[in-house]
């Protein structure tokens, strides 16, 4: 019965991705429209051989309405023609597919250092409510959504790396080259993480069921450790996983500071040189890989929370 | 507290509108005989290396970063208000439907979004705040109609609809001051970030064009020199920071005083 209301909910949430993916290439089809000269060139490059153009403007159907235009540019999508960028000449897919595990290697970093990290300060702040403590951590909180992560990267970098030398200022190598781009992404994160997962705990520390655990005279380390924690892991992974966007976008400056190899880098190249098909493929693979995430982050969600489960199936 | 980043804020934003008046400098002007030096009682904050005073590119800097994070805000709001209050009270159908349009734009990565809106539209202020409230309206419109639906079925709205009030009477004075305060508080969360977002977007080089000086593309501009004139990237970074942790901080005191609860 319980597998069957989960099968039936992904089939609902992968229906309900269908207008969500239309909207992000009716989006950069319209970009593509709306670039200047001709977007069978834009789409190749203008380096391509003649044959090549004459055939991707007949896949475009340029002659053909807005409607079929559309349809024929999603087959081409689809077929994995992203274009070509326009000073390599190289396939705009086959950099991204490199770029790619470079870019979720970093992100993945940064989770590493802000899930945790920003789970215990958010703990300790709603069990010190109202302290020093918690203040400290509620002002560092709020530095950190504050702080411009390109700046606090370079402001890492100058004392890291070129003061003390403890760590290579950028680019890509063994592990040490990932430990600044991850901690800079992670800050934004973080912060975000303990104010929410403090206002979690917070909350659920109201709650009757732990008056309950309280009065039946279970330890308070344990009521807080064990009965409320485990209740506030739900939400917070949901958090988790709706912050990936702000990964994305993290990594695009992040990237661009330490040199990193990832799509990030690769779309500031593209913004620098007013190379569209790059700057494109970048927004189609960056919304598609954010969307995707918030759906398994919904299905987790939904397994794990089978009071989700009971409410939206009346509504 | 409140008092003391209301007068930070202050400081800020008057310093930027008296900028013409007060700033040592002109922002623009090169001068090669005082190149990327440290700072110094004539030059507070040290030199670019084209000379110029960091100083006062960093007050004109303002004048740009906040009006354009507030006009940003200011649409966003306007936007968001407009469709939040119909949607909420319209209902049904073309509420669900809206509602649609407004989770697909929440769910875009809101930096790349406001790339590729400045791909289509040439790089500058105005296309800064475009893209920031193409982006922003959406969350404001969440809300707003959130509040709007939790008050639709309220007595007062029965009764002045009893009353034979329109629906654009019951709209306006009825509901928006409902929605008032939350609008306040919104508008003080968001603006932090949007400083950030319009910082990060002249970082890439989309945002207000050189010479004009604005906060983020002078740590961009400046950003090899990192090591030999650390001033030239450390004080207008600083600059961006203050200013949104004001905001930030002012948004949140204002969430608390009026018992609200919104994240982010």
């Amino acid at each position: 019965m319980l597998e069957e209301t989960i099968k039936g909910y992904i089939i609902k949430r992968l229906f309900l991705l269908l207008p969500l993916l239309l909207g992000i290439t009716l989006l950069t089809f319209s970009l593509t429209k709306a670039l200047p000269g001709d977007p069978a060139l834009s789409l190749v490059g203008e380096r391509t051989s003649p044959e090549v153009i004459e055939s991707i403007r007949r896949e475009l159907h340029t002659d053909q309405n807005f409607f079929v235009q559309y349809l024929c540019y999603i087959r081409l999508l689809l077929k994995g023609e992203f274009g070509r960028s326009y000073y390599t000449n190289r396939k705009v897919l086959y950099d991204l597919m490199n770029k790619f595990p470079n870019t979720l290697l970093l992100a993945f970093g940064a989770m590493l250092v802000a899930v945790p990290v920003g789970i215990s300060l958010g703990f300790v702040s709603a069990m010190r409510r109202g302290t020093a403590v918690d203040r400290g951590i509620s002002s560092l909180s709020v530095l950190g959504i504050s702080l411009p992560v390109f700046w606090s990267g370079l402001l890492i970098m100058l004392f890291l790396s070129l003061k003390l030398r403890l760590l290579p200022p950028s680019g890509m190598g063994d592990w040490r080259f990932l430990i600044m781009p991850a901690i800079t992404l992670s800050l934004p994160a973080l912060a975000t993480l303990t104010r929410i997962s403090r206002t979690t705990l917070i909350d659920l520390l109201d709650l009757p069921y732990v008056r309950t655990a309280r009065a039946m005279g279970i330890r308070e380390y344990k009521v807080k450790g064990i009965h409320v924690f485990k209740n506030a892991l739900i939400p917070l992974v949901t958090v988790v996983g709706l912050d990936f966007g702000s990964y994305l976008n993290g990594a695009v400056l992040t990237e661009t500071i330490f040199g990193w190899d990832g799509i990030g880098r690769f779309a500031m190249d593209g913004i620098i040189k007013r190379d569209y098909p790059v700057i494109i493929g970048c927004i189609i693979v960056g919304t598609v890989m954010y969307v995707f995430i918030n759906l398994l982050v919904d299905i987790f969600y939904h397994y794990f929370d089978p009071r989700v489960r009971l409410y939206s199936d009346n509504g | 507290m409140v008092k003391i980043i209301l007068s930070v804020l202050v400081v800020i934003i008057l310093s930027s509108i008296l900028a013409p008046l007060i700033s040592p400098f002109n922002p623009e002007e090169i001068n090669l005989d005082e190149l990327k030096q440290s700072p110094s009682l004539r030059h507070p904050l040290g030199t670019d290396n084209k000379g110029r005073d960091i100083l006062s590119r960093i007050l004109y800097g303002g004048r740009i970063s906040i009006s354009v994070a507030i006009s940003a805000a200011v649409l966003s709001m306007g936007i968001g208000l407009m469709v939040g209050l119909f949607a909420g009270y319209v209902g049904g159908k073309i509420d669900t439907s809206i509602m649609l349009v407004v989770d697909l734009i929440l769910a875009f990565p809101s930096l790349l979004l406001a790339i590729g809106i400045s791909v289509i539209l040439p790089p500058g202020i105005y296309t800064v705040m475009i893209a920031i409230a193409s982006v922003g309206w959406a969350s404001f419109a969440r809300i707003i109609r959130g509040n709007v639906v939790s008050y639709r079925e309220a007595p007062f709205i029965e009764a002045a609809r009893a009353m034979g009030c329109s629906h654009t009477r019951t709209l306006l004075i009825h509901l928006l001051p409902q929605c008032l305060p939350l609008v306040v508080v919104m508008m003080g969360l968001r603006l932090g970030g949007y400083i950030l977002t319009e910082a990060s977007l002249s970082f890439l080089g989309l945002g207000a064009q050189p010479p004009m000086p604005s906060w983020g593309s002078m740590v961009s501009a400046h950003r090899v020199f990192i090591v030999s004139a650390p001033w030239m990237v450390v004080f207008p970074g600083l600059a961006i920071a203050v200013t949104s942790l004001c905001f930030n901080m002012l948004g949140d005191a204002l969430r608390d005083r009026f018992g609200l609860k919104i994240t982010g």
